[in-house]
């Protein structure tokens, strides 16, 4: 019952925030309801038993790459006119588009649901390492045995990242 | 309806994708429709996120791991781009990134 | 339900409000401490040399006039102090105060990645603050400000990792008791980390010689600039009750937490008819005199020689802390 109540809620609350950072007029706004949405969806995940990631998620996300936006936001939206949205023929072929992606995306859902209902007598999971609560260790463990070389090219592809924002955001090469 | 499945969780994910989606494909504001990927990107986490907690199994967690940091590449390199492109045409509106070069 | 909701919700009332009167007797403190290194009485007039000074101050904060400028975005502007200091209470949540779990909210497996976390949304606060007074200065003061906290984190959360290496725990309780089998305090295993982090505490909390971000002698006062009353109140709550974390983390990670110095020295035993709490208080109280005390003698630094400080030693430092800490783990 409690854990029923605190998912609707947590649900209406990140649906309803993620509607808000899509409508907001003003970037700014946006950025603010998407740091919200972040966070209750680290409580999600604590729910979920994922202490770990729900902290990655607020200190990564939340912490980090919005607050990258909020600069970003800042130095280039200062004083603009508010934003016209698309023209209604645009709307009309997204709105077309969406109903394809929510009608396959509810079809995948269920079915795989169904499957997964189905597979819950335990055949499913041979394949990573089963876990208790409180699960740092265990995932540090399969993060730096199973899923090293990932692990290295995930390393690999922050690091060109960063390379590459330096380039771009440097005003002329070669001072 | 009052005991939490796996199902919820799913549906939950699909509606903030396509609330993603939907600012993707509404939104004109290059920052907006970046902060509606994140969107996107998060709806697949709370799946990922589930469904390790339903199979017992981490897998999913770690890759929840892996997609963060390829956010936090994207946004770094997106942002990037954006910076570039406002220093020369001032603006943020992607309707008026149609050029290739200039 | 008495365990699970009326004893913490008990426990987290008497926390915030400890900590902020702490923090109305810590401003307190503070100028008597740089009023002594100054040669000066500081606050006489309110009370007996000056103590109720600090019920003074809040009251004049609360009383005066809060004013909204015409041009800020109203919302937000009231926003931006609330989750300045939120998160710094937040914090306190897993911050043990004794062994028993009477003392603490809640020991997560976590905890210290739950600190960083936390003090890394402190960040908006600032950031939102200046750009929605809709004014130049405060607007390039956060700016700075946040580039400053962003950088700094960085360090510490690498020597941090470096911590937990010798520590093997996120656990706050298990990296006391860590310390506490060891029988010696982390500040001698690790000292170069203990003094990254707390240069970058110093940082991250806006303290001189960091404190750029509002240089009152400089600057007309930062971020905060278009903020009076209550308002401004709370971000100058936010700025000390920081102090109070770093001087905690500190304590906790380096100086053994709520143990008796030498904890396995047995003939000191009589140290322990002081209870833990009072121990651990007064190691948070010894490092928030350092931070006056570091505020009343050093000069203040230049922006860029701050960010070279932070990227080109701090980071390097930190890491060659994490590879010296990661051989020593593997060889011994």
């Amino acid at each position: 019952m409690a854990e029923a109540l605190l998912f609707y809620t947590l649900a209406a609350l990140i649906l309803g925030l993620g509607v808000m950072v899509v409508s907001a007029r003003s970037a700014v706004h946006s950025v603010l309801f998407l740091v919200v949405n972040f966070l209750l969806v680290a409580v999600l995940y604590v729910t979920l038993n994922a202490e770990f990631v729900a902290v990655i998620q607020v200190l990564v996300y939340a912490g980090g790459i919005v607050v990258l936006y909020l600069f970003v936001v800042m130095l280039v939206n200062l004083k603009k006119a508010p934003e016209r949205f698309s023209d209604p023929r645009r709307l009309a072929r997204s709105g077309l588009l969406l109903g394809g992606v929510v009608l396959a995306l509810i079809v995948v859902v269920v079915s795989s649901s169904l499957r997964a209902g189905m597979a819950s007598e335990g055949t499913l999971s041979g394949f990573g390492t089963p876990f208790t609560s409180g699960n740092t260790e265990q995932l540090g463990w399969v993060l730096y045995t199973s899923y090293l070389i990932p692990f290295e090219l995930a390393s690999m592809l922050l690091l060109v990242a960063m390379i590459g924002a330096i380039v771009l955001a440097k005003r002329h090469l070669g001072d | 309806m009052l005991e939490i499945t796996p199902l919820h969780y799913s549906l939950l994910s699909a509606a903030l994708f396509m609330i993603g989606v939907i600012g993707v494909l509404v939104r004109r504001n290059v920052i907006i429709i970046f902060m509606s990927i994140e969107l996107i990107l998060n709806a697949v986490n709370i799946n990922l996120v589930a469904l390790s907690d339903q199979l017992q199994d981490l897998a999913g967690q770690v890759f929840v791991v892996f997609v963060i940091a390829v956010a936090a590449a994207e946004a770094a390199v997106g942002l990037g781009i954006i910076i570039a492109f406002y220093r020369n045409k001032e603006t943020v509106n992607i309707d008026e990134i149609q050029i290739m070069r200039w | 339900m008495l365990d699970t909701v009326v004893i913490p919700l008990l426990k987290i009332a008497v926390l915030v409000n400890a900590v902020l009167v702490a923090v109305t007797f810590l401003v307190l403190m503070e100028r008597k401490v740089i009023a002594w290194a100054q040669s000066r009485l500081g606050p006489m007039r309110v009370g007996p040399y000056g103590i109720l000074q600090a019920i003074a101050d809040p009251i004049k904060l609360i009383l005066k006039e809060d004013i909204t400028p015409v041009k800020a975005d109203r919302h937000v502007f009231t926003l931006a102090p609330i989750m300045s200091l939120v998160p710094a209470l937040v914090v306190f949540a897993v911050v043990p105060f004794g062994p028993d779990p009477l003392y603490y909210i809640g020991d997560i497996n976590v905890g210290l990645l739950f600190i960083i976390s936390v003090t890394s949304i402190g960040v908006y606060g600032i950031i939102l603050g200046g750009w929605a007074s809709n004014s130049k200065y405060p607007l390039l003061a956060s700016l700075r400000a946040s580039a400053q906290l962003i950088s700094y984190e960085i360090a510490v959360t690498m020597t941090l990792v470096s911590v937990i290496l010798t520590t093997g725990t996120l656990s706050l309780v298990g990296i006391v008791e860590a310390q506490q089998e060891s029988g010696i305090w982390f500040a001698f295993i690790q000292p170069v980390a203990l003094v990254l982090i707390f240069i970058g505490g110093l940082a991250e909390t806006n303290r001189a010689p960091f404190d750029l971000p509002e240089a009152e002698t400089e600057l007309t006062g930062g971020f905060h600039t278009e903020y009076s009353g209550m308002r401004f109140a709370l971000f100058f709550l936010a700025e000390y009750a920081n102090m109070i974390v770093i001087s905690a983390i500190v304590v906790l990670m380096f100086f053994g937490g709520w143990l008796r110095p030498f904890p396995n020295i047995a003939f000191l035993g009589f140290l322990d008819l002081l209870p833990a709490w009072i121990w651990f208080v007064g190691k948070v109280f010894l490092f928030l005199y350092v931070f006056i005390w570091i505020r009343a003698t050093l000069p203040r630094y230049r922006y860029d020689q701050l960010m070279s400080l932070g990227w080109k030693v701090l980071i390097p430092v930190a890491i060659g802390n994490l590879v010296v800490t990661g051989v020593f783990k593997v060889v011994f």
